[in-house]
């Protein structure tokens, strides 16, 4: 089993960790990795992969645009910072 | 009997005749919860000036003499489930704040079926436990024994109920987080199929395997409320376009030939020896209702664990990137924005779901996807087709909720593999997309015992028709916490 990059995989993950965190996420996840590596017992050439269970396909609606009841206010309440109707955010292009 | 003790059957009576009313039956359940709460510890967020004023606005409305299935009966909602005007945080820091801007499909059905929507029921963060010690407001007891956990995720609502001070409550089922705090709690909690519920208005933790679902104090009741949440919704791509039956009508219907099949590796060494003595002695007690006890095999469930931290912890990887500090919840400033992200989510998140997202991406990461993610994939494939194999001998599947009963507080909190394992024999119907209740079935050590009954998908019926006659030929689901 390869060694788990952990500043590598929580850049991808988008999460600040501090050096105690990565130490002990580290040795949690070699166990749980461990742990899965039971599946490879199994032989599983052939076999489908199973994505969700339920029976649907494509599930499509016509694309029209139909309001939806609640006011834009109440959305952008949540928001950490809003402005003239907008999410502001931290600048992304200089 | 006071009315917070009822359950909504019983109460609906009641209501429905005007011998009691809207108001004094939710002022009965918030004199309980400011009786026990302090205790148990089960609710997050209450409004009893809100929750009288919709038992009042119930009342004036005459619901409850029309007849609507839910007028007047006093519901608490999983802190995961919007409810427009109330807060929705998950338990988490990072939606600390957020009010929600609209209802659930569940919370606008039972609106129009008359509930009063109480308050807001704790929970391990993002449905990520077995526990509830993962919800960042604290843990919510056992009513049962405060030292002890109430099981998770849906620890809240397992355990208002449980304490009657809820009639009853919705959750939402991952991996057993309906059934499991339902066993450990004494109630009874229902996983309907994937797809006959939509998941319109829950937070997404693994989209493929989430569930709602209810707790209740009884199986009568457990219909009533499935009544009342099932069925389609073009809001929820997954949500099935099918008739819904009445799920009432099949209760107390004779079980006689019917098959109940008992899978070999459900009764396991390890498990509780008294657990499993309990659980063996309901399945008697079928048997002697003229049940037929089949033995069946599920050759794949000791696969079922790993699977399902791969499949859920990647799901859960790709559902909560929307947590990034922008559209609601918390930000913490960093130098640009991808610092922003970072020091968002590391200090938002608490530690159960960082390891969650972390595994998730990890799974998911280029060079380890095939190995991991599409093999889990394929192992689930394997495990839905042990279920339909079963299926074919047998019309349910009778096993042990959980191999334990309710254990301590930070009792296993240290070693998040060890908690993982504790819910071994809930986690397969997720996979499978089948259903399961959990109805108590008996006390080890002054704790409650949970039996499973599991279904194929869409057989609710059945499953509710076994579960009631159960009940009928025990009492153990009458028996409630003195706290």
């Amino acid at each position: 089993m390869p060694e788990m990059n952990i500043d590598h995989v929580a850049h991808l993950a988008r999460i600040e960790l501090t050096d105690a965190e990565k130490q002990k996420i580290a040795a949690q996840l070699k166990d749980i990795l461990a742990y899965v590596e039971k599946l490879n017992q199994l032989d599983v050439t052939g076999v489908e992969p199973t994505a969700h269970a339920t029976p649907l396909h494509n599930v499509l609606r016509p694309d029209e645009a139909k309001p939806s009841g609640i006011d834009r206010e109440q959305f952008l309440r949540n928001a950490p910072e809003h402005a003239r109707d907008l999410f502001i955010m931290p600048k992304i292009v200089e | 009997m006071s009315l917070h003790a009822l359950t909504i059957h019983e109460l609906r009576r009641k209501l429905h005749t005007g011998e009691v009313s809207a108001r004094q039956v939710t002022q009965s359940v918030l004199d309980r919860i400011a009786a026990v709460d302090s205790k148990v510890k089960g609710y997050l967020w209450l409004n009893a000036a809100d929750a009288l004023a919709q038992a009042d606005a119930i009342d004036r409305s005459g619901a409850a003499r029309n007849g609507k299935a839910l007028a007047g009966v006093p519901v608490a909602i999983k802190d995961v489930i919007n409810v427009a005007g109330q807060p929705c945080t998950c338990a988490s820091k990072i939606l600390q704040g957020y009010v929600s801007p609209y209802d659930a499909f569940v919370t606008k059905r039972l609106r129009e079926a008359g509930a009063v929507l109480l308050g807001r029921t704790n929970m391990d963060e993002f449905a990520m436990g077995s526990s509830t010690e993962n919800s960042s407001w604290g843990t919510t007891r056992n009513p049962w024994d405060l030292e002890r956990i109430p099981g998770g995720s849906s620890g809240g609502s397992a355990a208002v109920v449980a304490a009657d001070e809820a009639i009853a409550a919705l959750g939402s089922d991952t991996g057993g987080s309906i059934r499991q705090p339902a066993s450990l709690c004494g109630c009874v909690g229902l996983k309907p199929t994937y797809g006959l519920v939509s998941r319109f208005g829950l937070v997404a933790f693994a989209s493929s395997l989430d569930q709602i679902g209810p707790f209740t104090k009884d199986v009568t009741d457990a219909a009533i409320l499935l009544n009342v949440i099932a069925g389609h919704d073009a809001q929820d791509s997954t949500s099935v376009p099918r008739a819904v039956p009445d799920y009432t009508a099949v209760l107390g219907k004779d079980i006689k030939g019917l098959r109940i099949g008992l899978p070999k590796e459900y009764f396991i060494p390890g498990m509780d020896r008294e657990v499993e003595a309990c659980v063996r002695a309901a399945v008697a007690a079928l048997a002697k209702r003229g049940a037929e006890i089949v033995e069946v095999s599920l050759p794949h469930t000791e696969y079922a664990v790993a699977v399902y931290y791969l499949i859920a912890t990647a799901e859960a990887s790709a559902n909560l990137a929307r947590f990034d500090g922008v559209r609601y919840g918390l930000r913490v400033r960093g130098e640009d924005v991808i610092d922003t992200y970072g020091k968002t989510r590391g200090q938002g998140f608490g530690p159960e779901v960082k390891r969650r997202i972390m595994l998730g991406t990890y799974a998911l990461s280029a060079g380890y996807y095939d190995a991991y993610y599409v093999r889990a994939q394929k192992v689930r494939t394997l495990i839905r087709r042990d279920f339909e194999a079963a299926f074919k001998k047998c019309d349910v599947i009778a096993t042990p909720t959980s191999p334990e009963v309710a254990f301590k507080a930070g009792e296993k909190s240290g070693d998040p593999l060890k908690m993982y394992l504790s819910d071994i024999f809930t986690i397969s119907c997720n996979l499978a997309g089948n259903c399961g209740i959990s109805v108590p079935c008996g006390f080890v050590r002054g704790l409650p015992v949970g039996l499973q009954i599991l279904g194929d998908a869409f057989a609710e019926e059945k499953v509710l028709q076994v579960a009631r006659a159960y009940e009928q030929v025990t009492n153990w689901y009458k028996e409630r916490p003195r706290i």
